[in-house]
This record gives structure tokens, C-alpha cells and sequence, in this order.
């Protein structure tokens, strides 16, 4: 990559450094074509902080009537035999609304990971740039993890962008950009990188023919 | 061989590609609005930095607004608060903005067309998915995140991949009754909600070439609910008079050189896409959707799909679905009973739409029990049909006749269906909850919205349309 070393003022924590990979305990939603308005309804992006978003993740799927002491007792965020900061989900995840509001969301209930068999186009990059790695796997891949027990780990290794079920040793390769792998690894993000090539741009703004 | 109408233009906005990496994509408009730019500004602000280029970047407030006696202070704290912070935030950092009592207030998607801001051949970003729209007029126009919203006010370009290329063919003459609504759910039931995610898609053939601006931008809004990095129509004779004489579209040498270079985006006749499909108009009915994603829709005459029809990893799904909606596999669509009507949205509140719909309308009453809102994309949009008399109309009819915003479409602003209700809705999105919680959205053609509202249950419009030899029938 290029202008690697003109990185600066990056702030994102990089639990994927490191070797080993990134290992977790996972929490499974087995539904396909989640959205983002199912992520986080549209009455809690009134915010002007990207901060506390967490608590609303999945509202209405975990809260009956929005009461919060009447909770879905067989949705998977309200059960306590689920836990880890990797958040496994059926395919086409994150389709609908741009609202970066349901990255924060994920984030903010500390998910650094996000297992799908597809990931819709702007949730994948609105993960990418809050440091939550969007993991795709196959369709089988990810039917044999929703077969996991509780208690399964899951491994993470954005170095060799594969991901492991611990117990059973099945791993498959995922995809990732070269250049978002960097900035994951590094904590780097889009905008230290647009800002160093700045006279770039001008340079393009001066000379584009349209 | 030759490019692709989206190669053409995007090759022209690369300023650089990183090896191995994304390109930085510059961009010619930036449309922002009070929901996802407030942590962007604050972003800027933490740098210390100003916004790059303000005269590119245009705002107005519509998300959070109220629809109704918006010459008042916002009630909802929340949302006054946000409103607030994109006025002092504009001003901070010289950005235009079109906000509440502004004549050219509105729905971003509709005003950024009706005042000549979209053109052919640009970049066009806003933090909202439904920027496709903008796709209508031959631009490349996306949806961002905040983070992203950022990125473009500091330095008016983006990080991105090129997608892959898909067309999308649609042939011959509309059947009666059948709109650019209908073509869009049409396309949306074949190749699900999904099946353009990773495409720009490409919008062709006679039938799209046929159609309106306005018609086109409602297919174009739609290309997010495939899936669709963006959507796309070749800019023609149609594109260009829609834009003459805009408020800011370019004037007298500037036009001239304009239209020049815009006359030269088209895909060429030997170029391939990724993937391509293609649709014959005859066969496409009056539609409306039965279940929680755009992509479950049928034509308004069938019944709902049973799980035994369906390909078996789509079973769960319908059967999650149906039971948040409240209907039967199998059963009827038409005759379903419903309670409030939404003919609104940066999908259908052009005045074309008001149009078709008081045209339709006209003289006739609305069901008891029914409760009608339309909502004009903009205050442009609302003074126009004012101008034609449709506000009598429309109040004759018991309908409501609200102000300019995105309203019931999303479920955020006062305006929202209650739990359990059933509203046909000229709208974009029928996920669960999206116009509130526990709301059952049925998307459809302002015309099918229409016909519900007048009979208080899902009704076929062509039955309802007098004979074309009887001088009545409806534009597309």
C-alpha cells in the first residue's frame, strides 16, 4: 500500500493484531435479511454522539411494546447462555438504511465481529470503519456454526483471514480489501488517509475535464 | 469494446487508486440532512478542520420534521435538538441550507432534482441510502454512513471499490393501471432484496425510456432495496428538458457545453455486463408487497406464496413474515382490510404522483375507518398542487393534506402508524417496524393507494379505471 507511512491521528483499537487471531465465544441470530431499521429503529437515531447506541440494538426484537422489563425470552441477546463479542447472523445482514447508527450499535454492545454468509454493501463498510470486522463465510460454513453449542469459541485471524470452530477444527478463508486489512491491523482509518493526499485532490480539482 | 454508461463516469472522478485497493472517488454534490451528519461535523470539529468545499455540499431538514403546523417550534426534543445542530452547523461552516420555512425545503431526494442540483454525468453522496435516486439523471449517486459524511466534507472524496455492472432490461408497453411503482416492486420480486448487492445496475430498454423523470427516479430510489450500490438511466432528450430551466441547473454557454458532454453517457452498444436481465412490461401487473422486505411482493391479482411454492431456505422467512403481518399463506391479497393510507416519500411525492392520485380520486370519498395522509416531497411539490386545485380535491376525498418531510415512511418523526395497523404505502421499505413498531407496511403504486383508500381494502385499480376509449386513462 502506499502512503503507509503518512498515517496519523488514528484512534480505533486494533483487537485483531497479533497472533493467535481474535477469539471469542459468539452469540447466534439465525435470521436472514436483517435490516437495519431491525438493528436500530429509526426513533433512536435522534442522537448527535455516536455514543450508548448499544443499548437499543435489536429493540424490538428483544423488548415487547418497547418495555423493557417484558423481554422475548427465546431472542438470543436475552438469553445467558449466549455471550462473546462475535455476533453470527443469517444472510444479506445489515440491507436497508445507511444508518452507521446500527454499526455503533453493534459495537457499543461490544461486538467486534460480525459472521455472515452476505453482507449488504454500506452496513459492510459502515462496520469496516468503526473497526467491527465483517466476517463472510459460505452458506454451509455458517449453518455448521449455528450448529455449535453455547459454549463453542470461535477464532478469528484477520492476519490469515481465515476463521476456525474451535471445537470441531473446521476453518474457512475469508475475503477482505488488502487495504482494509491494513487499516484494521493498524487501527487506521479512511479519512487520516483522504486528508494526507490532499494535494492530490486539488491537483485533480484543477485539472478534471467535465 | 466499449464502456458502460457507469465506467464513463466514474473513470472521470478517480484521482487516485491505492495498489492492491480502493480508489479515491472525488464528489461533485454532497446533499446532507439533520439524522447522519451531526457526528460527522462534530468529527470535523475534533480535527479542527473546516468542511473542504461548502458551495458543493447542499442541506435541508426532513427526516425529523413534523408534516403538520411546521411554522411552530418542533415538539420532540430530540428532533428539535438535531434540527438545531444542522442550523448551526451549516452556518459554522457556510453550507447552504434548505431547512424548515426555506421555500425550497423538502425531502432530499426530491428537492436536489426539482431545483437542477442533480446532473448527468456527476458524483452524488448523502448519507442516506435512498441517494440512488439521484441514479435517474445518468449520475453515480450512493448512499454513505456518517463516517463517511465526514470524510467527504473534509476532503469531497471517498474511498471505494468499483462495483460490479448489472442492466436491467424492461420492454414494451405498460398495461393499464401499471406504474413505475409497479415495474420496480415487479423487478424487486424476481431478483429478491438481494439481488443487485455488490451491482451498480443499470436501468434500460423502451419501457424505461418511455417513462417520466419523475417515473424514473422512483425505480432509481428503489435500486437500494435490490441491494444496489446504486441505480442508473442513461440521460436523454427527456432528462435534459426536465432540467432546463431549473433554478440551478447550468444557464445559457454553460448549458450548451453541458448538454454536450452529457449526450455522450450511454453504454455503448458492444459493452457486457457482469450480469443481465431482462423484463417484458406485458407481464407486469399492479403490484404490492405481503411481507417484511420490498422483495416479497406479488402482483395484486395472486395470492400470497405458500412455503410449499417457495425455495425451501426462503420458508422460514415467509412464515416469520406473514406472522408479523397478520396474513395467511395462500390467502388473497386483495380485499385485506387496511387502516391508514401514506402516499408520501422520496419514492412517490412528486407531483406526478399527486397527480395521478387526485385525478384518481377526484369526486370520490374515502372509505370510514381509513385515515389518508399525503405528503408532498417538498414545499416546491406542495405549492404546485396547491396552484391545480388538488388540495380541494384531496380535502373532499377526506384525505389529509400534510407538509413537506419524510414522515410515515420511516418511523422516526411524530408521523407513525400504530401496532398492529395495516397501511398501503407509496413508501420504500416494509421491514418490520419501519413506519413504527409493530406497524404492517404494504408497499404499492400511489394509483393501487389510492384505489385502497377510496374502498378501505387492497383493491385492484383496474378495475376501478374507466376504458381508455373513454377518454380516462392515467399517465404513467
Amino acid at each position: 500500500m502506499t502512503d503507509k507511512n503518512k498515517y496519523e491521528n488514528t484512534k480505533l483499537s486494533s483487537p485483531f493484531r497479533g497472533t493467535g487471531g481474535f477469539k471469542s465465544r459468539f452469540v447466534p441470530i439465525n435470521i436472514e435479511n436483517i435490516d437495519t431499521d431491525q438493528i436500530i429503529p429509526a426513533r433512536f437515531l435522534k442522537a448527535t454522539t455516536k455514543d450508548g447506541f448499544g443499548k437499543n440494538l435489536f429493540r424490538d426484537w428483544r423488548y415487547e411494546n418497547d418495555d423493557e422489563s417484558k423481554t422475548f425470552a427465546h431472542f438470543p441477546l436475552n438469553m445467558s447462555q449466549f455471550d462473546g463479542e462475535i455476533l453470527v447472523a443469517g444472510k444479506n445482514f445489515g440491507c436497508g438504511s445507511s444508518r452507521e447508527h446500527a454499526a455503533w450499535s453493534i459495537l457499543d454492545a461490544g461486538f467486534r465481529v460480525v459472521v455472515s454468509s452476505f453482507f449488504a454493501d454500506i452496513f459492510k463498510n459502515n462496520a469496516l470503519n468503526n473497526g467491527v470486522l465483517p466476517v463472510q463465510v459460505s452458506d454451509a460454513f455458517l449453518q455448521r456454526i449455528f450448529l455449535q453449542d453455547n459454549n463453542t469459541e470461535l477464532t478469528v485471524d484477520l492476519e490469515n483471514q481465515s476463521i476456525t470452530i474451535n471445537s470441531t477444527g473446521e476453518q474457512e478463508h475469508f475475503e477482505i480489501s488488502p487495504y482494509k486489512k491494513t487499516c484494521l491491523l493498524n487501527g487506521y482509518d479512511d479519512i487520516d488517509y483522504l486528508l494526507s493526499i490532499k494535494p492530490d485532490i486539488e491537483k485533480f480539482e484543477k485539472e478534471k475535464n467535465y | 469494446m466499449g464502456k458502460t454508461l457507469f465506467e464513463k463516469i466514474w473513470e472521470k472522478h478517480i484521482v487516485k487508486t491505492i495498489d492492491n485497493g480502493p480508489s479515491v472517488l472525488y464528489i461533485d454534490k454532497h446533499f446532507i440532512h439533520e439524522v447522519t451528519s451531526p457526528q460527522a461535523f462534530t468529527g470535523l470539529n475534533n480535527r479542527d478542520i473546516k468542511v473542504l468545499r461548502p458551495k458543493q455540499v447542499v442541506a435541508t431538514a426532513d427526516h425529523n420534521v413534523p408534516t403538520l403546523n411546521q411554522h411552530l417550534p418542533i415538539k420532540e426534543e430530540l428532533s428539535r435538538l438535531q434540527v438545531e445542530a444542522l442550523i448551526k452547523n451549516c452556518a459554522e461552516h457556510d453550507i447552504e441550507l434548505y431547512g424548515l420555512g426555506h421555500p425550497y425545503q423538502g425531502i432530499v431526494h426530491v428537492i436536489g432534482p426539482e431545483l437542477g442540483i442533480t446532473q448527468p454525468g456527476m458524483t452524488i453522496v448523502c448519507g442516506d441510502s435512498h441517494t440512488s435516486t439521484h441514479g435517474a439523471f445518468g449520475a453515480i449517486a450512493f448512499g454513505i454512513g456518517t463516517s463517511e459524511v465526514e470524510m467527504v466534507m473534509a476532503t469531497q472524496c471517498l474511498l471505494q471499490s468499483k462495483p460490479k455492472l448489472m442492466r436491467i432490461n424492461v420492454e414494451g408497453e405498460l398495461n393499464k393501471g401499471v406504474v413505475s411503482k409497479d415495474i420496480v416492486l415487479y423487478i424487486l420480486s424476481k431478483i429478491t432484496a438481494s439481488g443487485a448487492t455488490g451491482y451498480a445496475v443499470e436501468f434500460a430498454g423502451s419501457t424505461i425510456r418511455s417513462l417520466s423523470m419523475e417515473a424514473r427516479m422512483t425505480i432509481c430510489n428503489m435500486s437500494i432495496e435490490m441491494g444496489g450500490r446504486c441505480g442508473l438511466i442513461a440521460p436523454d432528450e427527456t432528462a435534459f428538458d426536465y432540467l432546463k430551466d431549473k433554478p440551478l441547473s447550468p444557464k445559457g454557454e454553460h448549458w450548451e457545453k453541458s448538454l454536450q458532454y452529457w449526450k455522450t453517457l450511454f453504454s455503448e452498444s458492444d459493452v457486457i455486463f457482469d450480469k443481465e436481465y431482462h423484463f417484458n412490461a406485458e407481464e407486469i401487473e399492479p403490484m404490492i408487497t405481503y411481507g417484511t422486505n420490498p422483495g416479497m411482493g406479488i402482483s395484486i391479482s395472486n395470492n400470497i406464496p405458500t412455503t410449499e411454492t417457495i425455495n425451501e431456505n426462503d420458508r422460514s422467512g415467509l412464515t416469520k413474515s406473514l406472522a408479523y403481518m397478520g396474513l395467511e399463506q395462500g390467502h388473497a391479497i386483495k380485499g385485506q382490510k387496511i387502516d391508514y393510507v401514506f402516499i408520501g416519500s422520496c419514492t412517490n411525492s412528486r407531483i406526478e404522483d399527486l397527480r395521478m392520485v387526485a385525478s384518481f380520486v377526484k369526486g370520490k370519498k374515502k372509505a370510514a375507518g381509513v385515515e389518508v395522509w399525503i405528503v408532498p416531497g417538498s414545499k416546491q411539490v406542495e405549492a404546485q398542487a396547491i396552484a391545480e386545485g388538488m388540495d380541494k380535491v384531496f380535502e373532499e376525498a377526506g384525505f389529509i393534506l400534510r407538509q413537506p418531510g419524510c414522515s410515515a415512511c420511516l418511523g422516526m418523526n411524530e408521523d407513525k402508524i400504530p401496532a398492529g395497523k395495516y397501511c398501503i404505502s407509496t413508501s420504500n421499505r416494509n421491514f418490520e417496524g419501519r413506519q413504527g413498531a409493530g406497524a404492517r407496511t404494504l408497499l404499492a403504486s400511489p394509483l393501487t393507494a389510492a384505489a385502497a383508500a377510496i374502498t378501505g381494502v387492497v383493491t385492484d385499480v383496474r378495475e376501478s379505471l374507466p376504458n381508455p376509449s373513454e377518454g380516462g386513462a392515467l399517465a404513467n
